[in-house]
C-alpha cells in the first residue's frame, strides 16, 4: 500500500493532521470550546469555495476564512449564551456564502464533496508540505502559550490576579484553533473536523485525568485514527474520511464506556 | 494583640475609597493590618469583602486614598500574595486532576517540588491525584488552597472558603488557615460569613459595613457599641452557648447572616 506516491502523501498528510489535530483539539475540548472548533471548520467553507472560484489552493481560502472568524470569536468574548448564538448564525450565513461561490463554479458536485467531506488521498505533494508548515506554525504556538493558556483556562481569576490576560490567550488560541481546523479540512473535510480535533482529545480526558498524559493520548490517538482511515480505505475501497470519523466515535464510545 | 512580634503593616489604608460602578463600597478608610496575623474578614453581603481581596491584588483601583501591600502598591502579578477566589473551579479544571490544576499556576523550573512541598502543607498529596470533579466540597477546597501557597506567599487572601461546607469542615479549614498563617509566617485574610466558625482561631477581626471598616480583637469588634457605629443604626450582640448572634435592630440595614 506504500508503493504508490499518493498513499505515502495520504499517509503523511493523516499523520500531520492527526498531530495537530490531537494536540489542539485536547485543550479545545478542556476549555469547552467544541461548538467554536465546529463553527470556524464551516466558515472555512465559504472561504475554500471562495479560493476555488478564484482559482487559487482550497487550503489557502480555508485558513484566510478560519483565522478570521477565530479571531472575531475571540474577541466576541466569554459570555457563551449570546457568543453562541451570533456564531451560529455566523456560520450558517457562511455556509450559504460557500453554496453560492461553488454555484458560480462548473462541476460544483465533486468539488462540493471534496469540501464538505474531504479527499485525503488525493492531496498534492505540495499540499502535504503547505500542511507540514500549518502544522509547524500551529504546534509552535501552541507551545509557546501552552503554559499561561491552561493557567487561564482552569483558574481564569487566579491567572487575572498574576497579570495574565484569559481574553488575549483566549483569542490566541482560537487563532490558532483556526489554523488546525483549516489544516483537518483539508484531510477529511469541513463537515467531519471533529473526527480528528474533538473525538481523539475526547476520549483522551475521559481516560486519564492527567493533563500531559491525555495530551499525549489524544495526539496518538488522532495520528493512529487518522492512518487507520487511510489504510482501510485502501483495503476496502471506502472513503477514507468514513473509516477516519467511524473510527474516531468508536474510541470515544469505547473510552466513554470503560470510564463509568 | 501581644506585643513583641514586628509591627510593619502587611496591608496599609488610607482615607480609601473603592467604588463599584455607582456604589462606594470603601468610603474613605484607614486601617493597618500587622503581618503574620490570622484575620477574619467580616460583613453582610455587598459590605466589599471579595472587594477588599480584588482592590489588594490590584484587579480594582482605588477611586483616592493610598493603599500599600507588604510595602508596596498593589500590582497585579505580586508572586508574594496567595489568592483564592471564591468562585467554583471552571468545568476545565473540575476534568483534570487536582495537581494539575494547582501545577498549572507553579513555574517552570523547579515546578515539581515545590508542587510537592504546597500539597504536603494541605495533606492533600493524594486527593491530588484523583479528577479534581470527584472530590467533595471540602477536599477540592483543600486542593485549590495548595495553589495560594506556590512560591510561600507572605499574604494569604482566602474569599469564603467556608462556602457551602458543614459546620466540621468549616472548623477544618479554619485551622488548616491558622495552621498555615503560624507555618508560613504569613498574614492570612479569610472572608467569612459569620464569625462563629471563627472564634478562638482568629488574631483578628475586620468588620466592612456601610463603607467603613473595624478592625481589632473580637471582643473589641463584634459588639453593640462597634458594630451599631459601624452601621450607623442600633445592632444588639448576644452572647449565648458560646455563640455570637448579631441582631439588627429598629430602622438596622439588613445585615444577611452575619
Amino acid at each position: 500500500m506504500l508503493a504508490d506516491d499518493f498513499m505515502r502523501q495520504a499517509f503523511a498528510a493523516a499523520a500531520i493532521v492527526g498531530l495537530m489535530a490531537g494536540l489542539v483539539g485536547y485543550v479545545l475540548v478542556l476549555r469547552a470550546e467544541a461548538f467554536a472548533g465546529h463553527a470556524l471548520a464551516h466558515i472555512g467553507f465559504s472561504g475554500a469555495a471562495g479560493a476555488v472560484l478564484l482559482g487559487i489552493p482550497p487550503l489557502a481560502g480555508l485558513v484566510g476564512a478560519t483565522v478570521l472568524g477565530g479571531v472575531g470569536m475571540g474577541l466576541l468574548g466569554d459570555r457563551a449564551a449570546e457568543r453562541d448564538v451570533a456564531i451560529g448564525v455566523v456560520l450558517t450565513a457562511s455556509l450559504g456564502l460557500g453554496l453560492l461561490f461553488l454555484s458560480f463554479f462548473a462541476g460544483s458536485s465533486t468539488q462540493a464533496t471534496a469540501l464538505l467531506f474531504g479527499n485525503v488521498l488525493a492531496v498534492a505533494p505540495a499540499t502535504v508540505l503547505a500542511l507540514g508548515g500549518l502544522a509547524a506554525v500551529t504546534l509552535l504556538g501552541l507551545a509557546a502559550i501552552l503554559r499561561p493558556l491552561l493557567f487561564a483556562s482552569l483558574q481564569p481569576e487566579v491567572a487575572r490576579a498574576r497579570g495574565l490576560n484569559p481574553r488575549l490567550l483566549g483569542t490566541a488560541f482560537l487563532t490558532l484553533v483556526a489554523l488546525a481546523t483549516a489544516g483537518t479540512a483539508e484531510v477529511v473535510g469541513v463537515l467531519l473536523t471533529f473526527a480528528l480535533l474533538v473525538g481523539p482529545a475526547a476520549a483522551a480526558l475521559r481516560l486519564t485525568p492527567r493533563l500531559g498524559w491525555g495530551l499525549a493520548l489524544s495526539a496518538s490517538l488522532a495520528v493512529v485514527e487518522g492512518l487507520g482511515g487511510v489504510a482501510l480505505s485502501w483495503t476496502t475501497d471506502w472513503p477514507a474520511s468514513f473509516w477516519i470519523s467511524t473510527l474516531s466515535a468508536g474510541v470515544y464510545v469505547v473510552a466513554t464506556l470503560t470510564d463509568r | 494583640m501581644d506585643a513583641g512580634v514586628t509591627t510593619a503593616a502587611a496591608v496599609q489604608l488610607r482615607a480609601a475609597s473603592v467604588r463599584l460602578g455607582h456604589r462606594t463600597v470603601l468610603d474613605g478608610v484607614t486601617l493597618d493590618i500587622p503581618q503574620g496575623r490570622f484575620v477574619g474578614v467580616l460583613g453582610p453581603n455587598g459590605s466589599g469583602k471579595t472587594t477588599l481581596l480584588r482592590t489588594l491584588l490590584g484587579l480594582v483601583p482605588l477611586a483616592s486614598g493610598s493603599l500599600s501591600v507588604l510595602g508596596r502598591a498593589p500590582t497585579r502579578g505580586d508572586a508574594r500574595i496567595g489568592y483564592v477566589p471564591q468562585n467554583r473551579a471552571t468545568t476545565a479544571a473540575l476534568r483534570l486532576s487536582g495537581r494539575d490544576v494547582v501545577a498549572c499556576g507553579a513555574p517552570w523550573l523547579g515546578g515539581r517540588a515545590e508542587v510537592d512541598r504546597a500539597l504536603a502543607m494541605v495533606s492533600a498529596e493524594h486527593l491530588a491525584q484523583r479528577r479534581l470533579g470527584s472530590l467533595s466540597g471540602g477536599e477540592r477546597q483543600r486542593v485549590l488552597l495548595a495553589q495560594a501557597l506556590l512560591g510561600r506567599p507572605s499574604l494569604l487572601l482566602l474569599d469564603e472558603p467556608m462556602a457551602g461546607l458543614d459546620p466540621p469542615h468549616q472548623a477544618s479549614t479554619v485551622a488548616l488557615a491558622r495552621k498555615l498563617s503560624r507555618e508560613l509566617g504569613a498574614t492570612v485574610l479569610m472572608t467569612a460569613h459569620e464569625v462563629n466558625p471563627l472564634l478562638g482561631a482568629v488574631d483578628l477581626v475586620l468588620y466592612l459595613g456601610g463603607g467603613g471598616a473595624a478592625l481589632g480583637s473580637v471582643e473589641e469588634v463584634v459588639n453593640d457599641a462597634t458594630l451599631s457605629r459601624l452601621y450607623g443604626a442600633p445592632v444588639e450582640v448576644v452572647r449565648a452557648a458560646g455563640r455570637l448572634l448579631v441582631v439588627p435592630g429598629v430602622g438596622a440595614p439588613d445585615m444577611g447572616h452575619c
